[in-house]
């Protein structure tokens, strides 16, 4: 029987050169072949015969689920994404990039990146680098500029974040150097090329981080880094690391993940992430259900008659974390539930206000009897203390929008979610 | 439960910066310090002043509870028993993380070297569990929304059940 832990850790070392394709001065029209070929490449012609052709259109991308650049993720979407030195036709695709609804801005590994972009200096001419940090790990590195591409949607001059642990003394008293999981600096340690973060909101801190580093209320995320060190400084809005999608110059007002339906584990999953809603003939709302969501990100989720109102749909999360007293977490892996047998359950989302709501059925699988595979979508575990957390598994077989906060849809103004 | 007192810390502060240069050293501890796990109550009100935020504690027969709420918004709470006078679980919420380091204070070694070990299983974002028999650890969220809680299972009060621990 294979544990939990070997279902991911096997996986590591296995076809992991074929994710990653790097070209250099690439015209848009190569892009576009560069993009297809990445999905065919990790998509497993195999696996998707039976799929239904995904939509096609200048404001689509490629959607993979598969193992990832580091061959050990199960249930990360990847896409390509194009980068360019700005104002420049320099550019580079890099595929192995983590679609991710759960966080804003787009962080690329400097190990990857082979194109030069534009550093972004405080107003003391020093350079500015950013502190990001997750439940577990962090990245740490440069703010950099780039000119931005996917599919055929374009950005200019966008503030990314170039993860490097060395470029720069990590600050002692930064969050990340406090942080339990260590740094993401590596494919390895990162499971991806990148994150590309097309969450709710435009930028990744927001106006706290645009307080004075004094005020107790800035999170102290951004710094300027001289070579006697980093000290915290203000980051204003527009500096600071932003959703790539909220400053095209079209199909800027959020994004859909479509993915197919699954019956069973499967090797790999193709669909699309598309730009825009409402905006083109190929992203209306058709019908789906707005889900208001508050200011944090979040909205309600009632489970077993207890509303938690700090739960998210996350792209990110790689399986369905919510708690359960009752199910069995797996002995060799605490992270995930092993129930004797599959569980059918429903829960209910809300708005974050209370409106309106719908019932969501998911299957929990025993993770020790899951196969090897990237794709499972009744893979869950534990989250005992914030609220439920519908990784991955819940965008497989819908449709789901994640409208950026402040701008305008035909199903109202961002953020919330629908499907 | 019966709540003491409500002590608002921001004039003070504010009067602290307007009439001195505080140190670079203070200006930058804008995540604030608690008094960490396992640690005496004694310094609750020194946390408060890092966190420039108010406090609120309410009692109850066998803890007390000492709820500081930041400037940002974020929310410390420290459960000190009455027994010991010792701090015997802290949880927190806020946009971001708080210090680990100071919440978990003499824990924090261990805690890391659990979620080091948990984290190699694979990349990605996911809740953290850490449940030793001498702590017990539960962080999740997601950008802007982070939450979690840590005690030490042998300290809780007698009758005090984790649930309480929010």
């Amino acid at each position: 029987m294979n544990g939990a832990r070997d279902k991911v850790r096997k996986l590591i070392g296995g076809n992991r050169m074929t994710m990653i394709t790097i070209q250099n001065g690439i015209t848009t029209a190569a892009v576009c072949g560069a993009l297809l070929f990445a999905g065919a490449c990790g998509g497993g012609s195999s696996s998707t015969q039976t799929q239904p052709p995904p939509p096609t259109g200048a404001n689509i991308a490629t959607l993979t689920v598969n193992p990832g650049p580091a061959g050990n993720y199960a249930n990360g979407a990847f896409t390509s994404v194009t980068v360019c030195t700005p104002g420049t036709s320099t550019c580079q695709t890099i595929d192995g990039v983590l679609v991710d609804t759960g966080s804003s801005g787009l962080r690329l590994l400097s190990s990857v990146l082979t194109v030069p972009l534009s550093q972004q200096n405080y107003t003391n001419g020093n350079p500015v680098a950013e502190c990001l940090p997750f439940v577990i790990g962090y990245t740490w590195g440069p703010v950099q500029t780039a000119d931005v591409e996917i599919a055929s949607e374009k950005a200019s001059s966008v503030p990314v974040q170039v993860i490097n642990q060395s470029a720069y003394p990590l600050p002692s008293t930064s969050l990340c150097a406090n942080n339990p999981g260590g740094p993401a600096d590596t494919v390895q340690n990162l499971g991806a090329n990148g994150i590309i973060g097309v969450g709710s909101f435009a930028q990744d801190c927001g106006g706290a981080c645009a307080l004075p580093p004094s005020s107790g209320q800035n999170p102290n995320l951004y710094y300027e880094c001289p070579a006697a060190g980093c000290t915290a400084i203000a980051e204003s809005l527009t500096q600071q690391v932003a959703n790539p999608v909220s400053l095209f110059s079209a199909d800027n007002n959020g994004v859909i993940i479509e993915l197919p339906a699954v019956t069973g584990p499967e090797a790999s999953l193709t669909g699309s992430l598309v730009f825009g809603i409402g905006t083109e003939s190929n992203n209306g709302l058709n019908g789906a259900t707005v889900y208001p969501v508050d200011d944090n990100g979040n909205f309600i989720t009632t489970f077993n008659n207890v509303q938690s109102s700090q739960s998210f749909l996350d792209s990110g999360s790689n399986a369905f974390y919510f708690t359960d007293a009752a199910i069995p977490v797996c002995g060799d892996d605490t992270a995930f539930y092993c129930p004797n047998s599959t569980l059918n359950l429903s829960a209910t989302n809300s708005g974050f206000n209370g409106t309106p709501t719908g019932t969501v059925d998911f299957s929990v699988a025993n993770a020790d009897d899951l196969p090897n595979d990237a794709v499972l979508g009744q893979l869950a575990g534990p989250n005992t203390i914030s609220g439920f957390d519908w990784g991955l598994p819940f965008f497989y077989g819908r449709n789901v929008y994640t409208a950026i906060q402040g701008k305008s849809t035909p199903g109202g103004t961002g953020p919330y979610w629908a499907y | 439960m019966n709540e003491t007192r409500i002590v608002p810390c921001l004039p003070r502060l504010r009067l602290v910066i307007q009439t001195a240069i505080v140190s670079a050293t203070m200006l930058m501890i804008a995540i604030p310090a608690f008094a960490g796990l396992g640690e005496n109550v004694s310094s609750v009100q020194a946390d408060q002043a890092h966190m420039q935020g108010s406090l609120r504690s309410t009692q109850s027969e066998s803890y007390t509870l000492h709820e500081i709420t930041a400037a940002s918004g974020a929310v410390v709470r420290e459960y000190v028993s009455a027994a010991t006078g010792k701090v015997f679980a802290v949880a927190w919420q806020g946009a971001w993380p708080p210090d680990m380091r100071q919440v978990l204070a003499s824990y924090f070694a261990q805690y890391q070297q659990a979620a080091q070990t948990q984290s190699n299983v694979r990349a990605g974002r996911r809740p953290l569990l850490i449940n030793q028999p001498g702590l017990v650890v539960e962080s999740g969220g997601h950008m802007r929304s982070f939450m979690g809680r840590a005690y030490i299972p042998d300290m809780l009060p007698e009758g005090v059940k984790a649930e309480v621990i929010r």
